[in-house]
Formats: structure tokens, sequence, C-alpha cells
């Protein structure tokens, strides 16, 4: 490997969960002044890995050489001794706490706490790397970009040289990711050793050096970014070989099924989240909803789904004979009584969608036990259909009534999704359905969402990856700012024109 | 005529069991600990002060430096003791908080009931009480000009050392709490035990810590009602409902150690306000006003929430225990 110094070797690293093996004898080097991007399924064991790199999880078999000397990382502590830092994909940050405080949290530095010295430097390191971060600003009154920004200035400020990112551009928009990667590369550049884990392949192709890549907690190998692509990439971690092309059937018989006019939504605080929004959405077609995130995607779906407050205009649901019905007042059940279904898979998935502590038949009876008449539950059908979710989508679980807390975050996914889909909607809303899930799981979403589409279903997709809703969409709505910045067809409409039109309304410079 | 400076020291000494109480108890929740058996080990603190005095008078001699450091040494190692218990129950045993709490008050008032009723009939006195008149005067013993200032004197000079005490270790407490790097570990752990975790910092030791020296600082309001505010007098239940006012001052407080100085002045004054207000010989009206200390916490709980600000909320991971390796 072109004279590199390897910073960390891992050796034969063994992790159980109890009976489920989340890692298997992996060897795994990581190189200084190098990206190595660690690729996998979901619950392939990457996360796993690298909390015994940063002291989380203790390995119960297996070595680990830093700098070519053997060591024992008991706790996060003995990690940072060792110039390992993580950024989790769920942030260890206080929130009540402010930027400087979080960034000094359980470091022994000699004499006073003296918050504005830590200030100061703070403001050195952001300079070097180029961040924008507040030390004296709360955390909970951060974006979730911030808050990475925080995150890695916390790992930087404790000197670390060993960067492990987990999932770090989940939740960015992709200027905020470009930022970041602008970043990394500075970072590596100054001789940094960093691991990414990511499931977005034009991430791992844009940032890598080099990809590692785990398959069911075993190291299956490892190659240079620049003599490999996206499919070898792809078959690697799936282990056989898959399609990378999504689906497009042309809509079929498309009637109208949703009409919003004029909606408007403001939140809490009385902000203006949704202005003047109208569209119709037709059955047996995917519409697509593109914009920033936090530009009313998750306040437009809301209201349709019957959860949000509107302040003003009207949500029509029109039947297949054409009687209309108007969605606005009535709460989630009552729209369900109407006979109008409608499928919703929250951004926050374990939040809104899944209760962690039941397992998985309990959770897909959140959606049909009212349909119940005795006063006993009836258990059997919500079973078989969790069964069939599990082999569906290929969820990585010991079995139907394993509590969903213990499952990996994207088999949590797969369990929701499945189950909205399984209710056979006449509307399907989702909401960032691919978020975290693999590339092999997200392209078995994208079939049922066809596949629902090809039945009749109006689909409403919102989505963060461009290029997913360029290819899966009909239809794609573009917010900007709560407002309607334009609807494009899906065939034919370029990446360039419809980012334009995410930043600036019309997507015109003088518009 | 309300009579504010009879009024006033009588609100003081009813404060000081609340002030000690409230303080351990904000330590031991900003740990992520809530010790609702707070109430019994401020009783144990009292009993075992009871103990130790008890024994060193039917020694005979008395020496007035020993006649308090004795008391204390055994109220502080009887509410350790509890805290300890507490802690290896809660944090080693990940129990429910609660339940062990409430267990422990329980445990912790039978425990007092139990060694007050031996040692009244040790004594073999006629009244249903213990009188370590000897002991609480050195407890209760004020600066000896204070009587000479007047009204001043009478305000402010006019406790015993325990008092002082207790608002000492409340400015300490919030000192700690906001300026030091102890203070600002020991938050985090109580609102995000695994962030804390990822920083290094702990977990396990800062929580016994906390709890263990809240649970002193507790115990010691036990103590100083006893030989001060009672006069050295132990009589089985006394103590009352004292220990759960302390928990809701720390509500009341929310989460400050020095604002509980004045907010329990201010409950010690609630507390007693129906002996100062003519209410003339209808008794339940006089009831009613011993309801008030509760409703100002309830009206505060309903503010705090309304307001709905970050920092006046209890500690995110409050009343959960904490282990590394949960998914």
């Amino acid at each position: 490997m072109e004279n590199k110094t390897a910073a960390v070797k891992m050796r034969n690293i063994t992790k159980r969960f109890g009976t489920v093996l989340a890692n298997d004898r992996v060897w795994l080097d990581i190189y200084k002044g190098e990206i190595l991007a660690l690729l996998g399924e979901n619950g392939s064991g990457k996360t796993t890995l690298m909390n015994m790199l940063s002291g989380i999880y203790f390995p119960d078999e297996g070595q680990i050489f830093i700098n070519d000397e053997k060591v024992m990382i008991r706790s996060p502590k003995d990690a940072f001794g060792y110039g390992i830092g993580m950024i989790h994909q769920h942030f260890k940050l206080v929130d009540v706490l402010t930027a400087a405080e979080n960034i000094v949290l359980g470091l022994k530095e000699p004499g006073r706490l003296n918050l504005d010295e830590v200030a100061r430097k703070v403001k050195s390191i952001c300079d070097a790397y180029g961040f924008d971060v507040d030390p004296y600003q709360k955390v909970y009154n951060m974006s979730v970009s911030q808050k990475q920004t925080v995150e890695i200035v916390k790992v930087l400020y404790r000197g670390a040289d060993i960067l492990i990112l987990d999932e770090p551009t989940a939740v960015l928009t992709p200027q905020e990711t470009e930022k970041l990667f602008a970043v990394l590369r500075n970072m590596r550049d100054d001789g940094k050793a960093i691991v990414i884990i990511t499931h977005k392949m034009h991430e791992v192709e844009a940032l890598s050096d080099r990809v590692a890549i785990l398959r069911h907690g075993q190291f299956v190998g490892d190659m240079l970014t620049r003599k490999t692509n996206a499919q070898e990439m792809t078959n690697m971690m799936v282990g056989r070989p898959v399609t990378l092309n999504i689906d497009r059937p042309d809509p079929v018989n498309p009637k109208p099924r949703i009409e919003v006019t004029g909606l408007t939504v403001r939140d809490m605080e009385g902000t203006l989240k949704l202005d003047n929004v109208s569209f119709t959405a037709n059955s047996g077609e995917i519409l697509g909803i593109a914009g920033i995130s936090g530009c009313g995607q998750k306040e437009l779906l809301e209201s349709i789904a019957g959860l949000q407050k509107v302040e003003s205009g009207s949500i029509c649901y029109v039947e297949d004979d054409g009687r209309r019905e108007e969605l606005i007042g009535k709460d989630p059940l009552s729209i369900a009584d109407m006979g109008v279904c409608l499928s919703f898979v929250p951004e926050d998935r374990l939040g809104m969608g899944l209760v962690g502590s039941m397992d998985l038949t309990d959770n897909m009876m959140l959606r049909s036990f009212r349909k119940g008449k005795s006063f006993f539950t009836d258990k059997k059908q919500p079973r078989s259909l969790a069964e069939q979710v599990v082999k569906e989508l290929e969820v990585n679980t010991p079995g139907v009534s394993t509590p969903v807390r213990r499952l990996s975050g994207g088999n949590v996914q797969k369990v929701l999704v499945g189950r909205e889909i399984a209710s056979a909607p006449m509307v399907l809303l989702t909401a960032y359905a691919v978020r975290g899930l693999d590339i092999n799981s997200s392209y078995t979403i994208y079939d049922l969402i066809n596949k629902q589409k090809q039945a009749g279903v109006a689909v409403v997709f919102v989505g963060e990856d461009l290029d997913v809703l360029l290819e899966l969409c009909d239809r794609i709505l573009v917010l900007c700012g709560g407002k309607v910045s334009g609807i494009v067809e899906g065939r034919g409409a370029s990446k360039p024109e419809v980012g334009m039109m995410m930043t600036r309304l019309g997507g015109k410079t003088n518009a | 005529m309300f009579d504010f400076v009879s009024f006033f020291p009588r609100a003081v000494v009813q404060s000081i069991p609340l002030l000690y109480g409230a303080t351990g108890e904000t330590l031991t929740e900003k740990s992520g600990n809530l010790n609702l058996g707070i109430p019994g080990i401020m009783y144990v603190g009292g009993i075992c002060g009871v103990i130790g005095a008890f024994f060193y008078e039917q020694s005979g001699n008395m020496d007035g430096f020993l006649a308090v450091l004795i008391p204390m040494v055994c109220c502080l190692l009887g509410s350790l003791l509890m805290g300890l218990l507490y802690c290896f129950l809660t944090v080693t045993l990940r129990a429910n908080q609660n339940v062990t709490g409430l267990a422990m008050t329980t445990f912790g008032v039978g425990f007092g009931n139990f060694f007050g009723g031996s040692l009244i009939k040790l004594t073999g006195s006629e009244v249903p009480s213990i009188a370590l008149s000897a002991t609480s005067s050195y407890f209760s013993r004020s600066l000896p000009f204070a009587d000479r200032l007047g009204v001043f004197g009478k305000l402010f000079l006019s406790y015993g050392f325990l008092a002082y005490l207790a608002i000492l270790i409340a400015l300490a407490a919030s000192y700690i709490l906001k300026r030091t790097r102890l203070g600002l570990q020991l938050r985090a752990v109580g609102e995000s035990p695994a962030t804390a975790d990822a920083a290094g910092i702990n977990i396990t030791r800062y929580k016994y810590v906390a709890t263990c020296v809240g649970s002193m600082i507790a115990g010691l309001g036990g103590l100083y009602y006893v030989m001060d505010y009672a006069c050295g007098v132990w009589s089985n239940d006394a103590f009352g409902d004292r220990g759960w006012l302390a928990i809701a001052l720390v509500i009341f407080t929310t989460w400050r150690p020095n604002v509980g100085i004045l907010a329990s002045i201010l409950f010690g004054g609630l507390y007693i306000l129906y002996l100062f207000i003519p209410t003339g010989t209808n008794l339940s009206v006089k009831e009613l006003y011993k309801m008030l200390p509760y409703l100002v916490t309830i009206v505060v709980l309903i503010i705090s929430s309304m307001r709905n600000k970050r920092e006046n909320q209890p500690p995110e991971s409050l009343g959960v225990p904490y282990f590394r390796e949960e998914r």
C-alpha cells in the first residue's frame, strides 16, 4: 500500500451480543493520511467494529494494534489516550450545555475551568479547518449540521489523529455534505487517519481513497476506490450480483387522488412553514418531493395525514367515482374511517413509527388492533404479517418476538416501511423511506413502492437523494422555503435544474 | 398585626432541614439518580446522631467539641450507608429507582422509630421521647454577642452553627455545579450518560459519589432537626413530611441550590404561616393553611412546564439506569 504507515491494525476481532455474532474474526488496517470508507449492509457490524475501537464495546476476542503497539481499549477514555475519536450516528452531545462546555467535557486540563480560554482554542481549530461554530451557543438551539460540527471540533480538540465518522451525511443537505467533505480532505492532507461509514455510493466514490467491506460481520476485502466501482462494491457487500437500476414503469391509469390547494401552515412559533402550496397527486403515479431539509416536507405530509394544524387551504381526497371529501379538520383516525388510507413513514422512525420495547408482532398490531371485535387481541394475523415482512425485506432479526429496539437502525426502518406498505393504502406517504438503509435494502424498498404504484396507489415520496428522485418519480414537486418552486416531469429533468429550484424559487437567478 | 421579627427566625429554623434535604437531593438528581429515599435518609441521619449523642451523654463527662463531633460523625456514617445501599441497588444492580427510593424511605422511617423506641425504653422515662438537652445546647449555641445586636442579631445571628453550614453547603454546591469541571461533568452524567461515557467520564463513580455526598448532606438535615430545632428531643414520627417537602423544594428551585436558600425560607415560612395568621378558633382553616407549600410547588411545576425552558427541566436521564452496551 504505497509506503503508508498503518495507524490501526485490528486482528481477529470477534464480538457477540447474546447469540448474535456481530463481528467474526475481522482484520482491518487503517492508514495515516487516507480516508477509508467502511461499507456493508445494515447489521453487518460496521458500527460495532468501530465502537470497539472507540472503547464503547470491548471485543470478545482479537487484538488491536495502534502504531504497531498492542493495546487494550477498555473505555472511551483509553481511546482518547490513543488519539481515537469517533463521531457517532446519534450525536453524543448534552443538549443543555453550550458548544464549549460540550467540547471540554471529560477533559482533565490543569487549572480552573475557563470557558473563555476554551472558546479561544475552539476558534483556532475552526479557523484551521474552516468550521463555523459559536462556542457559546446551546446545543439544543443548533441545527443538525452545527451539532455535527461541534462533534468534530470536540474530537479535534482532544488532539485525535484517528477519526471515525458513522454515517455523517445521513442528516445533512448536499451543501452541508460538500462542506464536510472539504474539511475531511483537509484533515487527510494533514496526515490524519479517517474512517467513514456510509451507504451512499457516490459519496464513497467522491471522498474515499480506499474501501473496506464487511458482510455478515466478516471482513470480505478492501481495495483502492479509484480501481473499483459502485457495482463491484455492492456485489461484494451483498455477496451476489445485484442490478443497480431503478425501474420506472409507466403510470397506471392516472386519476387525481389528492388535490391540495392553497395550503398554508404555521408552526408553534408562528413561522410560516408552508405558503400557498397547491398540487395534485395522481393514483398510479409517484410524486416526488424535493427540497433542502426543513423546507416544509414534514409539515406537508403531516397536513395530509391529519397530524398538523392547517391555517388555510384545502386538501381534497377524490374517490374513483369523482366524489370529493375534505381532509382538513379531521383527525387521523376519522381520515382512516372515511376509507381514506394514508400510510406514513415518519422522519424519525423510532420516535413516531414504532415502539422500541415492543416486539415485531406487537408493532404490526399497532396498525390493526382497532379492527378487532373481541375483547382479546388477535395475534395470529400480525404475527404472520411480521413473518412476511421479515422474509420479504430480509430483516436481520433473531425472530418476530424480538423488541425492535434491539435491531440495527436499518432493520428497524425495514419493519416500519414493510408495515406501512402492507396496510394496502390508497395513498402512500413516505418521508425518507431509505434514510440509513444500505443500498440493497433501498432497492428492495424502491421495488415495493413501484409495486404499490402499479396497483394504483398514489405515492408521495419525500426523498433527500436527488439521483433517486430523478430515477424513481414520475413527477417531482420542488419545495423552496415552504413555497412550491415548481413541478417537473421526472423523465427528462436534470439534476442541476432541480438543484437550482431547491435553492431559488422557480430556479432562475432573476426570478 | 403580623410580627415579622418573631416570624422570620421561626421560618428560618423550619427551613434549614428542608435546605439540607434539597441540596443533597439536587446533587443526587444532577447525577441522574432520583433518590426518593431522602425522607428515610434524613430520618436515619437524625436517629444515628441521637444514638451517638445518647451514649456519649450516658458516658458522663461532656466535652463541647466531642459532643458535637460524635453525633455528626454518627449521622454522616448512617446516611452514607443509606446512600451506598441506594447506589448499590440502582447503579450497580440497575434496580428501579422509584421503587428503591420509596422502599428506603419506608425502611429509614422504620429504622428510626425502632431505635428511637429502644432508646426510650432504655431511659425508662414516662414520656415517649428522649431529651438530649446537654448535647443540644452545644448545637444550638449562637454567637455570644447576637443578643446585644437587637433586631439584626435576632434575624440573622440567632441560629446554631448547622444553620450557617447549610447555607455554606448550598452556596458551595451551586458554585461547584456551575463553575467547575467537576460540576460540568456531573451535569453531563445526569443529562446524557452515554455522552459523558463517550467523553471518558466514569459514570458509576460520579453517580456513587454524588448520591452518597447528597445523602450525607440530607442526613445533616435530620440531625439539625433533632439537635437544634427540636432542642434535642427525639420522639418517633416527629420529623413528619419534611423529607417530601425537601424533594418538592428541588423542583421548586429548578435544580439550583443557591435559589434553595431563599426558597427554603419561603417554604419554612409557608409551613408555619398558620401560626401567625389570626384564624380564630376554627381549626379547619389552620389545616388549609398547611397546604400552602404543596400548592406553591404545584403552581411552580405548572409555570415551569408552561415556560418550557430547557434549562429549567429536570436532568434528562433522571430516573433511568445506565448500561453502556444497551442497544
